[in-house]
């Protein structure tokens, strides 16, 4: 492998990969998996780095992911979270970025309830950044460990019909899977409520639909996004018992659906809601495959950004 | 003898279609005459050939920042800027802290403003502390001197409000200056909506924000039959609305500021907050509609919004940071494309930063007619420079320009017959 071609550089978007690159971090993916399932779950590769999980934006799942990941691989994992910072204190995000350069981390992993705020820390720092989610933008991880569950379920991802369901708008997972999975050669329809399409949708989709039905007919993925209920109930939708009967993915509607679909969902889900308990549960589902590629996605990126194989070869 | 004898420059002055070589001569601060080459005793004698001689030019929307944040920009910093930018007047917007909604506030403002070296003119608040809920005291704002009203910064968002306003504000023969941008559906958005926005996902404010309040003040002005003049024309929709209230005689007006027709929002690209204002850089179409407005005289006037901001507001996530930019001093470089690229011609450009602008808010300046006052701009239409914000004698530094390599700007700015801005170095890069 040459994992010179990753070697120092930022994952903020999934634009800033090449299919190859794709290619590349879902083949390291697989090792790393093998890694975690042996009995001592932990290479040396990374000893003696430092990495900062840097998370001001509440996030069990998406930082102890990142935090395994980093620890399977023998770095030193900083977690600084918004609560515990500065932040609180009124400290701006560039005076915390030159805090941030005085414990001389190799790699910072930033989830932010701003837009770009990775991309600024990276500015701002002039260290390698990984992106774990920045407001509506993008959450790149997220996308490469999709990516990986259907690849490995699929043989691969070329040709492959996926569907997006649900608020494209307000999602970064929908942002960073539109990029990456064109990329990779997927046809994407985007479908929704009319307000949770965001104006221009037709240019980032292949396809976009308002009809859930013709979402799910002939897809080979069926993506559900998570509804933020508590903020877009009453001005985006009407209500949450409307969407479920619009929107909400049951096994009713999955007998239109094809017989070898994958269903994922990024998590944590709206049961009832966007998705029924069966649905969760059933034979499509991989959403559980989700979880677990997250942490060896997650190590293929720090493996290959801080350049683990270089050192050994 | 106070005399100042301009030489051999290319004279224009669109109030009086004037557009010839020769000589301009200014005693005891005022336009004294214009002829094919005058001998007369002047204290001072500028070689202008090459260069354009023109009215001093007028600004009707600055952000002075004093009172209040005079770490962003004071009167006097501001008006420094200005006379460095080529601008003789500047209209100043009442966002202060406190807001000029009041006689006192404006007063202050007026006295600080006499040892600037640009005329300085406040325009007062349409509502009390730009709250948008009661008007401001208009009455006394008059008789203080303002020029002009406006909530700017804000929208007047309350229909009954504005209308009450336009139809009060008329008895004392005050426009009001509308930032047209309704925030209900702007929704918090921090640049235009649209494929920019959606990959950067950054929250987008539609045209139709703009539009919208565009359309409203139409309406109102037609109905009430009083004027009232749109601030920082950015959507072409909005340019067509205008377009068609003037071809009914609707008393309407507008500006343009250079950012609009010379940058969209690809700007925005890689967070850079400085391409961060109100309303928001547009996409390409709306940029070319803003051209071609004021090219056929839809769009009256260019104003540059130059709105300083301190890092504090502007080194921040994109979400967070504050609106604006600094526009005095690139204003004219910016605005000389225009004629670069054919879309004005030097009297067309020259009308709309000088005549056109000082009759919207009843300045009797911006000509060099016999008698007015010395108010004198010398313009090197090639001059090619660099726009390196750490020279900027504004005290903020907030341009998406920084780094551009321009063409044409101010080398003599002249007011009341006094030279306040001199460029001599030529060469500086
Ligand atoms: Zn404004």
């Amino acid at each position: 492998m040459t994992e010179k071609n990753l070697y120092h550089r930022h994952l903020v978007s999934m634009e800033d990969l090449s299919p190859d690159d794709v290619l590349q971090i879902l083949q390291t993916a697989e090792v790393m998996k093998g890694v975690s399932e042996r009995e001592v779950k932990k290479t040396p590769t990374l000893r003696g780095r430092t990495i900062i999980n840097f998370f001001a934006e509440p996030s069990t799942r998406t930082r102890t992911s990142f935090e395994i990941a980093g620890k399977r691989l023998s770095a030193d994992v900083i977690n600084i979270s918004a609560s515990g910072s500065s932040l609180s204190k009124g400290e701006s995000l560039k005076d915390m970025s030159h805090n941030f350069n005085a414990m001389n981390p190799d790699l910072l992993v930033v989830r932010h309830s701003k837009a770009g705020a990775p991309a600024q820390i990276a500015k701002w720092t002039g260290r390698l950044v990984v992106n774990a989610g920045d407001g509506r933008h993008e959450h790149p991880t997220q996308s490469l460990l999709d990516l990986m569950t259907i690849r490995d379920k699929k043989g691969s991802l070329d040709g492959l019909k996926v569907s997006i369901i649900g608020d494209i708008a307000n999602s970064r997972v929908a942002r960073s899977n539109l990029i990456s999975m064109r990329k990779m050669g997927m046809s994407v329809t985007a479908c929704g409520p009319a307000t949770m399409l965001p104006v221009q949708i037709g240019r980032m989709a292949d396809h976009v639909t308002t009809s859930l039905e013709e979402a799910v007919e002939g897809a080979d993925i069926i993506m559900m996004l998570r509804i933020q209920t508590e903020r877009l109930e009453r001005t985006v939708f009407p209500n949450v018992r409307e969407y479920a009967r619009l929107f909400g993915l049951n096994s009713e509607r999955m007998k239109k659906a094809k017989k070898n679909v994958l269903v994922l969902h990024p998590g944590p889900i709206n049961q009832g809601i966007e998705i029924s308990p069966d649905v969760v549960a059933g034979p499509w589902s991989v959403i559980l495959d989700q979880v677990t590629n997250g942490v060896a996605v997650r190590m293929a990126v720090l493996y290959l950004l801080l350049g683990g194989g270089l050192n050994q070869s | 003898m106070s005399a100042i004898l301009i030489k051999n420059g290319r004279v224009i002055d669109p109030a009086n279609g004037i557009d010839k070589i020769g000589d301009l001569l200014l005693d005891k601060g005022k336009i004294d005459k214009i002829a094919k080459n005058i001998n007369a005793p002047a204290k001072k004698v500028i070689d202008a050939k090459g260069k354009w001689v023109t009215p001093g030019l007028v600004d009707i929307h600055t952000h002075l920042r004093e009172p209040g944040f005079e770490y962003k920009e004071t009167i006097e910093s501001g008006a420094k800027a200005a006379a460095a930018g080529g601008f003789t007047s500047i209209a100043c917007m009442a966002n202060t802290d406190p807001v000029n909604d009041c006689a006192s506030v404006t007063r202050h403002i007026l006295d600080k403003a006499k040892s600037a070296p640009v005329n300085v003119y406040p325009v007062g608040a349409v509502t009390e502390g730009l709250k948008g809920k009661a008007l401001a005291n208009i009455g006394e704002l008059a008789e203080a001197g303002v020029v002009a009203l406006s909530d700017d910064g804000k929208c007047v968002t309350d229909g009954e409000i504005m209308r009450n306003a336009m139809d009060y504000a008329s008895m004392f023969s005050l426009t009001i200056l509308e930032h047209a941008e309704d925030t209900r559906l702007a929704c918090g958005g921090s640049m235009n909506e649209g494929i920019v926005s959606n990959e950067m996902g950054i929250p987008g404010q539609p045209v139709a924000a703009e539009d919208v309040i565009i359309a409203r003040d139409i309406s109102l002005s037609e109905y009430l039959d009083v004027p009232v003049h749109f601030c920082h024309v950015s959507s072409a929709s909005s340019v067509e609305l205008i377009r068609s209230a003037k071809a009914r005689g609707v008393k309407v007006t507008a500006e343009a500021a250079p950012h609009h027709f010379t940058l969209t929002d690809e700007a925005c690209r890689g967070y850079d907050t400085n391409a961060k204002m109100a309303p928001p850089l547009r996409a390409e179409k709306d940029r070319l509609a803003i051209r071609r407005g004021l090219k056929d005289g839809t769009i009256d006037c260019i104003a540059t919004d130059h709105a300083p901001h301190s890092e504090i507001e502007k080194e921040l996530e994109f979400e967070c940071a504050a609106f604006g930019i600094v526009g005095l001093e690139t204003a004219v470089a910016l605005s000389l494309a225009l004629v670069h690229d054919g879309v004005l011609g030097p009297s067309g450009l020259i009308d709309s930063m000088t005549r056109k602008p000082a009759q919207i808010i009843g300045l009797d300046r911006g000509t060099l007619g016999t008698g007015k006052p010395a108010d004198v701009t010398i313009i090197d239409p090639d001059m090619e420079w660099r726009v390196e914000p750490d020279r900027f004698i504004s005290k903020s530094r907030n341009t998406p320009f920084a780094g551009w390599n321009v063409r044409g700007r101010a080398v003599t700015t002249i007011t009341n017959g006094k030279v306040v801005y001199a460029w001599e170095n030529k060469t500086i890069t």
